[in-house]
């Protein structure tokens, strides 16, 4: 038995320490950290999700389950881990030579994970169990052949600054050949982790050759492969987020949030609903100190979406990212409401528990088959003040007005989910983003004029997106504070998340953009997310000044030029030719001067 | 959106009288605020006279669902209640069958309920007659027609129908398209 596996058998240590090690490792530099994440990933993916709190749960259950847990323990100890280890044994005796040297290094961080492991199968069932230690085994595997690249990598580092970096920028030649070939994903990833250590420290590190934009167009190249994104959308979030944070943001996104459920106070109290669900097996727990109605889901022996007591109404499913736009909202008793987007109804329903029952709901949607859920899931929750309708939201305030709420969770990107839909990744493009944000900006005009702002419990707006993307957010807001200056911004009343950028690059927005609130998947574990709240204080809207009218009438028609491209390029040279001179005259510069960079642009 | 033609109340209420018997006259005077019945899309909603009348703006196309939807009228002029209507009719329910934790899924599957998952029963309940179906921590889980009465109920082999199948929050989940 090799050194490493003598590892393997030693005991867990105690929980606290494990952590402590955990954070202590943590601070470490950032390629054990990046390491781990990926053979994190290399685990089954879903499964990491609810290992940390379980973590905190078997402390929690020490008392009732400690002979269980040592019952497990011995197994896991005496059977399962014999047998990986012979079968590694019989892979690694030739590699262990070679290892052999690093491996003082390694063991730390060894026994850590193996113990944090062993604490996350301890309530898991058989099955898993050997499911898992397969994939351990797999992760192992992994993880210890990328431990040697690294340790190879770093060796060179050390030796020869200058020699890492001639590998880091590819010539053309090697990315022909890259092209060829399949990508190799621990080769990328090693020169991501590269680049970002050079770029972290560039004055000292650079190669006097290279400039900045060098380093950062092959890390984009290499993001854009690793984790299978579109140049756009991956600029995009690098402009968003500083280099490290984008790293965290992307990986991420590659784990699943976890599993939320909103207990509905028409039918039950969370407390019983709990219970009722511990009953059938399911692991769960509170969602945190902010709301009192959600639970999260570690894991559950039964379909979540189809228990009796699902069936019965007594909760929803719903992400807890959507919680939030609702208690932004934060709807009073016998108003009437309106929800602009909201199939599937999770936020409707929310809305009706909240006020219980009393006032109105107007439940819209534009998409008639997604509305069917609306009505099922209203009915199923016990909802009786709902009207359920199917218009565009644009045509609102001449459907009817009057509201003393309006809440529009626009439909968007999804760049904040893209978790659940990782097709966001590679079909999103520059048209879909500007066609989104004028639907957006239509959408919430028309919800800001659907409110009364004479109200006396009322005359708020909630907008709110499932995306990250500051044309979507920060600029729409910014549009509707000066299209309709009788509303402004208040605070959201949520008292986490991000303040929304009052600049972005080169663009000032309202000082006031402060209090909405942004929402990363990264740094708090929910889908991305935006929200901000008005106030509407008057129901005339003042006048707008002229540029601005002009303004939006260049936003209108930008949309109809593209729908029109297909039709007749002529015209639309035109029109283009003649957008291009008006914007450039607000600007301050005389169209007769670019006339001709237009022209080639054309 | 309109009221119901006299000739619907009655075949409506007739249906509903089998479920909650006399009850219905709770339904329509309520001491909190007046409700009325609405004909939409040959379907049958009970909603509150405010809300309805908000709802009026509501094109019809456009209008989808407006309070709690009861059933709908067949195209032969008949009646049929929908799973939906069963937190009015569990509220006001005259007769209540109770099923076993293991006849329950067997219940929200459509399947009718049998004497081996028959937990308990409201006393003198005669044949065919509407009845709340229920689990035994008294969620109410659908509704059905007796096929047998109470006393014959002690009688039957246990692979016997006690109650058959008219609607099951299994729906829900089925036939979230024909809900609508």
């Amino acid at each position: 038995m090799g050194r490493r596996a003598k590892n393997k058998q030693a005991d867990p240590l105690p929980l606290e320490q494990t952590l402590k090690r955990k954070s202590s490792e943590s601070n470490n530099n950032k390629n054990k950290r990046a390491k781990k994440a990926q053979a994190q990933k290399a685990k089954n993916p879903p499964k990491k999700q609810p290992q940390q709190p379980k973590k905190e749960k078997a402390q929690k259950k020490e008392d009732d389950e400690e002979e269980f847990v040592i019952k497990r323990n011995n197994k896991i100890d005496d059977e399962s881990w014999d047998n990986v280890e012979t079968i590694q044994d019989d892979d690694e005796d030739d590699e262990f030579d070679d290892i052999d040297e690093f491996d003082d290094v390694d063991n730390d961080e060894y026994v850590i994970k193996k113990t944090s492991f062993n604490f996350g199968s301890d309530e898991e069932n058989e099955e898993e169990e050997e499911e898992e230690l397969e994939i351990e085994k797999e992760a192992r595997e992994l993880d210890e052949r990328q431990k040697e690249d690294e340790k190879l990598a770093e060796e060179e580092l050390k030796i020869n600054v200058a020699e890492t970096e001639k590998m880091v920028l590819t010539s053309g030649q090697e990315i022909e050949k890259d092209s060829m070939m399949a990508p190799d994903l621990t080769l990328i990833q090693q020169r991501i982790q590269d680049i970002i250590k050079i770029l972290n420290n560039f004055r000292e590190m650079r190669d006097p050759e290279m400039s900045r934009t060098d380093y950062m167009d092959q890390l984009k190249k290499d993001l854009c492969q690793y984790y299978g994104y579109n140049d756009y959308l991956l600029s995009k979030f690098l402009d968003l987020f500083p280099i490290n944070e984008a790293i965290e943001f992307f990986e991420a996104n590659e784990v699943p949030r976890p599993i939320v459920i909103r207990a509905n106070t028409l039918k039950t109290r969370r407390r019983d609903l709990a219970q009722a669900l511990i009953n059938r097996g399911v692991n769960l727990e509170p969602i945190g100190k902010w709301s009192k109605v959600g639970l999260q889901i570690f894991d559950s022996p039964v379909p979540i979406g189809a228990t009796p007591e699902y069936l019965a109404g007594h909760y929803m499913l719903q992400a807890a990212s959507s919680f939030l736009p609702v208690m932004a909202l934060a709807p009073q008793e016998n108003e009437r409401i309106l929800d602009m987007c909201s199939a599937p109804g999770g936020k409707t329903s929310y809305i009706s528990a909240l006020i219980k029952n009393t006032g109105c709901v107007f439940a819209n949607d534009a998409n008639k088959d997604r509305i069917k859920a609306v009505i099922a899931n209203i009915h199923r929750l016990g909802i009786k003040n709902a009207v359920v309708c199917n218009y565009d939201g644009r045509e609102f305030p001449n459907v009817i007005g009057g509201f003393d709420r309006v809440l529009l969770d626009a439909p968007c990107s999804g760049t904040g989910v893209i978790a659940k839909d990782p097709s966001v990744k590679v079909n999103k493009s520059e048209q879909d983003f500007q066609m989104v944000t004028q639907i957006q900006k239509e959408l919430l005009l028309s919800a800001i004029d659907s409110v009364d702002a004479n109200s006396k419990t009322g005359g708020y707006i909630v907008y709110s997106t499932c995306s990250i993307t500051v044309e979507e957010d920060e600029e729409v807001v910014n549009y509707a504070l000066r299209k309709r200056p009788n509303v402004k911004l208040v605070p959201t009343g949520l008292d986490f998340g991000k303040e929304g950028f009052t600049s972005f690059r080169g663009k000032t927005f309202n000082p006031s953009l402060k209090l909405t609130r942004r929402y990363y998947p990264h740094t708090h574990n929910m889908d991305g997310f935006y929200v901000s709240k008005f106030k509407k204080f008057s129901n005339k809207i003042p006048k707008v000044n002229k540029e601005e009218d002009e303004e939006e009438k260049d936003v209108e028609e930008n949309t109809v030029v593209e729908e029109e491209i297909k039709f007749d390029d002529e015209e639309d040279a035109k029109i283009i030719k003649a957008e291009e001179e008006k914007r450039l005259k607000r600007k301050g510069i005389k169209p007769s001067n670019n006339k001709k960079k237009n022209n080639n642009k054309k | 959106m309109r009221p119901l033609t006299e000739e619907e109340t009655k075949v409506f209420f007739q249906k509903l009288a089998q479920y909650i018997g006399r009850n219905i006259v709770h339904l329509i005077n309520r001491p909190d605020d007046t409700y009325c019945f609405r004909l939409h899309n040959n379907r049958v909603y009970y909603v509150s006279e405010k809300i309805m009348k908000k709802a009026t703006c509501i094109g019809r196309d456009q209008l989808l669902s407006l309070g709690v939807c009861f059933g709908k009228f067949t195209k032969t002029g008949k009646f049929r209640l929908h799973i939906t209507s069963l937190d009015y009719l569990a509220q006001y329910a005259k007769y209540k069958i109770w099923v076993k934790p293991n006849g329950e899924m067997p219940f929200m599957y459509g399947n009718h309920v049998l004497k081996a998952h028959l937990g308990r029963i409201t006393e003198d309940t005669p044949e065919h007659q509407g009845a709340i179906i229920y689990s035994m921590n008294d969620v109410p889980l659908g509704f059905g027609v007796t096929a047998r009465s109470t006393s014959d109920c002690r009688k039957l082999d246990p692979t016997g129908i006690v109650v058959f199948h008219q609607a099951d929050i299994g729906e829900y989940l089925r036939g979230e398209e024909t809900l609508l």
